[in-house]
């Protein structure tokens, strides 16, 4: 048999969704968006030092409703990317691989990461004056 | 018949052995991202965001150019190391090639262009 007619593992379409599998991929799904952030970083401290019109056209482009739509977006990915990597910081520590742990490691990070980003929206929107 | 000896051939097909270096560099770099990222966030929750002369003074202070000039080189790092494991996962021979050397390049450029800006803040350039 040919090497790239083999039969691959896991067979993801025989498996029911799990949060063990579904946070998993989210991680990696999460992680590239944020990646795509770097331009937007790199985009904001070029306007920063750009002076006081390039800033303000930044300020318009991501306070905008589209603008401001990716940006929650970045965070809620942030924040779930954060919660889950100390997830998996915690199981390369070896700590938290008993099956309950993982599913409520796992829930617990899915809630906490929606209300920290709603938190930290909050804030930097109050700071941004939009 | 080919320029390549079978020996040439047979040779380097095992594992590359760098895994572990990797897997290494992806956790020490995660552990770095959450305490820069933790004070970078803290902090912009705390500055009027929409007020250039108070960003520019906050990011000119020496400490908060340091913290983010680190996480800005961490972040670029962490990332390109994170994309490589997925390209390499999920694609293979010239899409696997050309989408590493794409990630590599422009997780470097990006990189370079945000510090560059980060020093021109620092140093008063405008």
């Amino acid at each position: 048999m040919a090497a790239g007619d083999r039969p691959l593992s896991p067979h993801l379409q025989v498996y029911r969704p799990q949060i063990s599998s579904v946070l998993s991929i989210m991680h990696r799904i999460s992680g590239v968006f944020l990646a795509l952030g770097i331009f937007v970083l790199a985009y904001w401290l070029n306007a920063l030092a750009g002076g006081a019109a390039a800033y303000a056209d930044a300020v318009g482009l991501l306070g905008s409703g589209p603008g401001k739509l990716a940006l929650f977006f970045w965070l809620l990915a942030f924040c779930f990317h954060f919660l889950n990597g100390i997830r998996h910081l915690a199981w390369d520590a070896g700590m938290g691989f008993e099956i309950q742990q993982v599913i409520r490691s796992g829930w617990l990070v899915l809630i906490g990461a929606a209300v920290l980003a709603g938190l930290l929206w909050a804030g930097l929107i109050a700071g941004a004056g939009a | 018949m080919s320029l390549r000896s079978p020996l040439a051939r047979a040779l380097g097909l095992g594992a590359a052995g760098d895994g572990p270096a990797h897997w290494w560099s992806q956790r020490v770099s995660a552990v770095a991202m959450v305490v820069l990222t933790s004070w970078f966030l803290l902090s912009a929750v705390n500055l009027e965001l929409g007020n250039p002369a108070v960003v520019v003074q906050w990011l000119a202070a020496p400490l908060n150019t340091v913290l983010m000039i680190l996480l800005t080189g961490t972040l670029s790092y962490h990332s390109a190391i994170g994309v490589q494991v997925v390209l390499e996962d999920y694609s293979g021979g010239w899409v696997r090639v050309a989408g590493l050397l794409v990630s590599q390049f422009l997780h470097i450029l990006l990189a370079a262009v945000a510090i560059v800006a980060i020093l021109r803040i620092a140093f008063g350039v405008r």
